[in-house]
C-alpha cells in the first residue's frame, strides 16, 4: 500500500504511515484483518515468513504486551507505573499474551518506552501514545546500535555509538548526528488497563547495509 | 572490409586474452600497426579512422585492465619479508610497521607537481581507513560494511568487488575496516560480524569463511589481518561489550584454527591474579590493530586495549595484559613477553597500536627497540628480546596530568589520585579519552631517522562511572554517555592537531606542525624525504618535508582523510594512494568538540580513493 492510500485510510494518523514503503505498509483495516487471521500473509509479507519460522523473532504484533528486556526484572510485564514520568526510557520486548512467548529472538524487537506529559508531545506522536507513553524502536537507524542515552533537559534519545540524537516528543525525528531517519514508532494503547501494542512499527527497524 | 578485419581481430584478441599471451602480444602489435596505417593514409574518412582508433583503444584498454589479474603474482613468505619497493603488501608496508617506502620518484623537490590521476567512489559512507594494498599492479582496498575492491592500480579499472552480507541485527559501534592481508593467491578480510574470510585474489570469490566468534556477544573485527609463516592472525574488538579479548591464528590455505591466545589470562594462568573474582571473564582487552612481526625472534607484537568496564575501581588490580604490548610466538601463540604501559586503566586509553620495531642508539648503546607513542600521551622506548621486553625510557609527547611519575627501572606509572574517575566520581584528566594519539599509525623514516606522530594536544576530558551489569551483546562500559566530556584547554583555540617529528636516538622532538582541527591522520613517509598525512576536518591531504616539517603540497579532498596512505609504482610511475572518508570516532569526537566550542562543523561523508602522481 502506498503512503497516500495509507494516510487516507488512517486519516490523521500520518505517523502511522510515515515510513510506508510500497510493499509493506499496514492500515488499521489490514491490521484488524491480521488480528482476525485474514489476509495475514498478504499484509505482513516478510514478517509473516518470519512468524512461521520463529515467533520469538517476529516483530511486535497488535495485542502484544510488553516486558522488561534487561535487568533483574527481565521478562516481567510492564505496567504503566513502571515507566517513569519524564524519562529515562525503559527497554522492553513484546510478548504474545496467548502463547506467552517473549519476542526476544532479535535485538530488532527492542522497544523503548518513554512517558512524557501528553501536552509536550506533537499531535502525531500523541496519536500513537498511550497516556503519554511513547514506544520507539531501540535500535539506531545509523549502524544498528542500542539507543541507550537519555538527555533529561531536552527529552532527547541519544545513541552512544555516534551521538545520533532523536526527539522523543516528536516521532523520534533526528535532531543531530549521522542517523538517516527517525527511530520507528510503535503505536500503543491501553486495553483492559494494560499497555498494549496497537499497531506495527511505523517503518523498517534498525540500520540498512549500503 | 577493413572494419570487418578489425572486428575479427578484436574477437580473436579477446579469446587470446586467456589462452595465449604471446599470440595476444602479436595481435596487439598488428592491430596498432593497422590503426597507424589507417590514420596516416587518406583512404578512409576521418570518422572511420576515429572509430577504428576507438575500437583499438577499447580492446587494448580491456586487455590492459584484465592483465594484472592474469599475471597475479602469488605472495610468498620471502616477499612478505622483503617486499619489492614498488609494492605495498601489508598494513604498514613492512613487518616492522614503519609505514615507509623507499620510492623516491616523488620527492621534496618535485612534490608540488603532484596531481590526482584517478579517483574511485566507493559508494559507502563512514570511516574509510584501509591502506591501498598493491601487488604488482593489482590494488585491494576495503570499505566500511566489509566490501573489498580489486582495482587496476595504474588505470583505476574495477577488477572485482566483494560485498559481505552483514546480519540485520548487528550492533555496529565502529563501522570501518582497516584493510586486507595478501598471501599466496588469496586476500584476507576480517569482518564486523567476526568472520575471517579468504577470497580468491583473481576473482574475489570466497575460498573459505571462518567464524572467529559470535557477533551477538559483541565480538567484531576491524583490523587488517597479519600473515606470517603461512598463518593468518587476527585480534578481536568488542571491549565495549565485555568480551574476553584474544589473538587467533588460522592456516592461510585451509582456514583451520591453529592457535588462540587470550589477552586476559584464565584461572591457573599467570596474570589471572590481577583480576578480582570473575572479572576476567568479561575483562575486555581487545586487539584491534594489526601487529608487528620480528622474523629473527619469530615474535609478533600486538598492542592491547583497555579493560572493561571502563572504571578501574570495578576490577582492582593490574588487569594483565590490558594496555600492554604482548609478544606472541608466531608458530604457537605462546606469550613470550609483555610490557604493560599503564595498569588498571580508567581513561579508555587503548594501547592498540602495535609498536614500531627500530634500531635505536641511546645512552651509548644499540637497542633493538619497540617504539610506541601511546594513547596515554607518553612516548615509550622499550627493548625487545627472545623472552623479555625491557623498559628503557618514556616521556610525555602531549600534556599529561595522570602519571605522577614513572619507576625508572620498570616504567610503571604512579597515578595522581584526583585524576582517576570512578563510580559516581567525576575526574578531569589530560589527554582526553581519545588520547595523545589514537589508532592512526605513526611512521618511521630511516633516511631522516625520525619518528612521525599524529598527535592531539590541548584537549583534556572528564569521565564519571556508573555500575554496570553484564548482558551478552550489550554495552558494558559502566558510563552514562552524557558523562563523557571533552574539555578543550584555552590553547586549543590555537590548535589541537599536531604532527610531531622525533629523533629517537637523541630522544628529542625536532619539529611540530600544528592544525586548528583535531588530527586523525595515519602517516606515510618515503625515500623521497616526504611525510604524507591528512586527518583534519578541513579535508586536506598534505605532504611535508620529512626533515623540516615544511608544508610542501596539499590537496583538498571530498571528505576527511582518515585512511592509511600507501605508495607504489607501476610501469615506472610512482603513485601515492589514500582513501578519503570521514566517520567513526573522528566524527564522534567532532560532535563533542562542536558541543564544547559551541560550533557546528560539517565534514561530508562518502568514501573516495585518491591516486596521485607527478604532473608536468
Amino acid at each position: 500500500m502506498q503512503r497516500a492510500e495509507c494516510e487516507a485510510e488512517n486519516q490523521a494518523e500520518t505517523l502511522f504511515c510515515n515510513q510506508c514503503s510500497s510493499f509493506r505498509c499496514l492500515s488499521r483495516r489490514n491490521l484488524l484483518k491480521s488480528v482476525l487471521g485474514i489476509g495475514f500473509a498478504l499484509s505482513f509479507g516478510e514478517q509473516a515468513a518470519r512468524a512461521q519460522t520463529d515467533p520469538k523473532k517476529t516483530r511486535p504484533q497488535v495485542g502484544d504486551l510488553l516486558v522488561f528486556a534487561l535487568g533483574d526484572r527481565a521478562g516481567q510485564l510492564i505496567t504503566r507505573q513502571d515507566v517513569p514520568s519524564g524519562g529515562p526510557p525503559v527497554t522492553t520486548y513484546p510478548k504474545d499474551p496467548h502463547s506467552q512467548i517473549v519476542r526476544d529472538g532479535s535485538r530488532l524487537n527492542r522497544v523503548l518506552l518513554v512517558r512524557l506529559a501528553p501536552e509536550v508531545l506533537t499531535e502525531q506522536t500523541r496519536s500513537v501514545a498511550a497516556e503519554g507513553i511513547v514506544g520507539y524502536s531501540a535500535v539506531c537507524t545509523h549502524t544498528g546500535c542500542d539507543v541507550v542515552g537519555w538527555e533529561n533537559a531536552t527529552q532527547h534519545l541519544v545513541c552512544p555509538c555516534h551521538t545520533s540524537t532523536f526527539d522523543a516528543k516528536d516521532r523520534a525525528r533526528v535532531i543531530s548526528g549521522p542517523a538517516p531517519k527517525p527511530l520507528a514508532a510503535l503505536p500503543l494503547q491501553i486495553v483492559d488497563g494494560k499497555l498494549t501494542v496497537a499497531g506495527p512499527f511505523s517503518g523498517r527497524v534498525g540500520a540498512e547495509q549500503k | 572490409m577493413s572494419a570487418k578485419l578489425f572486428e575479427q581481430l578484436g574477437i580473436e584478441l579477446w579469446q587470446a586474452k586467456r589462452s595465449n599471451p604471446s599470440l595476444k602480444k602479436r595481435l596487439l602489435r598488428y592491430l596498432r600497426l593497422l590503426a597507424m596505417t589507417f590514420s596516416s593514409t587518406s583512404q578512409t574518412t576521418p570518422t572511420v579512422t576515429l572509430l577504428l582508433t576507438f575500437l583499438v583503444i577499447n580492446i587494448y584498454g580491456t586487455l590492459a585492465s584484465a592483465q594484472p589479474l592474469e599475471k597475479y603474482q602469488p605472495v610468498t613468505n620471502e616477499r612478505l619479508l622483503h617486499p619489492e619497493p614498488q609494492n605495498w603488501l601489508m598494513y604498514r608496508g613492512t613487518y616492522d610497521s614503519w609505514g615507509y617506502s623507499p620510492l623516491d620518484q616523488i620527492n621534496r623537490k618535485n612534490v608540488r607537481r603532484l596531481v590526482p590521476v584517478w579517483t574511485f567512489s566507493t559508494g559507502v559512507g563512514e570511516g574509510h581507513q584501509s591502506p591501498p594494498i598493491v601487488n604488482n599492479g593489482v590494488m585491494f582496498i576495503t570499505t566500511p560494511q566489509n566490501q573489498v575492491l580489486a582495482l587496476n592500480a595504474r588505470t583505476g579499472d574495477l577488477l572485482w568487488r566483494y560485498k559481505h552480507e552483514l546480519p540485520e541485527d548487528l550492533f555496529q559501534l565502529h563501522p570501518t575496516n582497516r584493510g586486507v592481508a595478501v598471501y599466496g593467491d588469496k586476500v584476507y578480510l576480517a569482518t564486523v560480524d567476526a568472520h575471517l574470510l579468504a577470497l580468491n585474489a583473481r576473482s574475489g570469490e570466497v575460498v573459505w569463511d571462518q567464524t572467529v566468534e559470535n557477533y551477538l556477544s559483541g565480538y567484531y573485527m576491524t583490523l587488517a589481518p597479519l600473515v606470517a609463516r603461512g598463518k593468518v592472525m587476527v585480534g578481536v574488538s568488542g571491549g565495549e561489550f565485555g568480551i574476553r579479548g584474544f589473538v587467533q591464528a588460522f592456516d592461510a590455505e585451509t582456514g583451520k584454527p591453529e592457535w588462540k591466545t587470550y589477552t586476559v589470562p584464565g584461572p591457573g594462568e599467570p596474570g589471572n591474579e590481577t583480576w578480582p573474582g570473575e572479572t576476567w571473564k568479561n575483562g575486555a582487552v581487545p586487539v584491534w590493530i594489526t601487529g608487528s612481526y620480528d622474523p629473527q625472534l619469530n615474535l609478533t607484537y600486538w598492542g592491547t586495549g583497555n579493560a572493561g568496564p571502563f572504571m578501574g575501581g570495578t576490577r582492582s588490580g593490574d588487569n594483565l595484559y590490558a594496555n600492554s604490548v604482548i609478544a606472541l610466538d608466531a608458530d604457537t601463540g605462546a606469550l613470550k613477553a609483555y610490557h604493560q604501559y599503564h595498569w588498571n586503566d580508567s581513561w579508555d586509553w587503548d594501547e592498540v597500536s602495535a609498536p614500531i620495531l627500530l634500531d635505536v642508539h641511546r645512552n651509548g648503546r644499540d637497542i633493538k627497540a619497540l617504539v610506541h607513542p601511546g594513547r596515554n600521551g607518553y612516548l615509550w622506548l622499550l627493548e625487545r628480546g627472545a623472552d623479555k621486553i625491557a623498559f628503557v625510557h618514556a616521556e610525555p609527547f602531549v600534556k599529561q596530568n595522570v602519571f605522577a611519575k614513572l619507576d625508572p627501572e620498570t616504567g610503571r606509572p604512579t597515578y595522581n589520585p584526583e585524576r582517576i574517575p570512578g563510580i559516581d566520581k567525576r575526574a578531569e584528566f589530560c589527554p582526553s579519552l581519545w588520547g595523545g594519539k589514537d589508532w592512526p599509525p605513526a611512521a618511521y623514516n630511516p633516511t631522516t631517522g625520525y619518528l612521525y606522530i599524529p598527535a592531539n594536544e590541548n584537549l583534556c576530558g572528564a569521565l564519571k562511572g556508573k555500575p554496570a551489569t553484564y548482558t551478552p551483546g550489550q554495552l558494558y562500559i559502566g558510563l552514562e554517555i552524557t558523562d563523557i566530556e571533552l574539555l578543550p584547554q584555552k590553547e586549543a583555540k590555537d590548535h589541537i592537531g599536531e604532527l610531531q617529528a622525533w629523533d629517537m636516538n637523541a630522544g628529542k622532538k625536532i619539529w611540530t606542525k600544528t592544525f586548528k582541527s583535531h588530527n586523525w591522520g595515519p602517516v606515510l613517509t618515503t625515500g623521497g624525504g616526504l611525510v604524507f598525512s591528512g586527518g583534519t576536518n578541513d579535508r586536506y591531504f598534505r605532504a611535508f618535508d620529512a626533515k623540516t616539517g615544511k608544508l610542501l603540497w596539499q590537496q583538498r579532498t571530498n571528505s576527511g582523510v582518515t585512511g592509511v596512505p600507501s605508495t607504489y609504482q607501476v610501469d615506472g610511475v610512482q603513485y601515492i594512494a589514500v582513501q578519503s572518508g570521514w566517520g567513526v570516532d573522528a566524527q564522534r569526537k567532532q560532535e563533542l568538540l562542536d558541543k564544547a566550542f559551541g560550533t557546528k562543523t560539517f565534514v561530508p561523508q562518502g568514501g573516495v580513493l585518491w591516486i596521485f602522481a607527478l604532473g608536468k
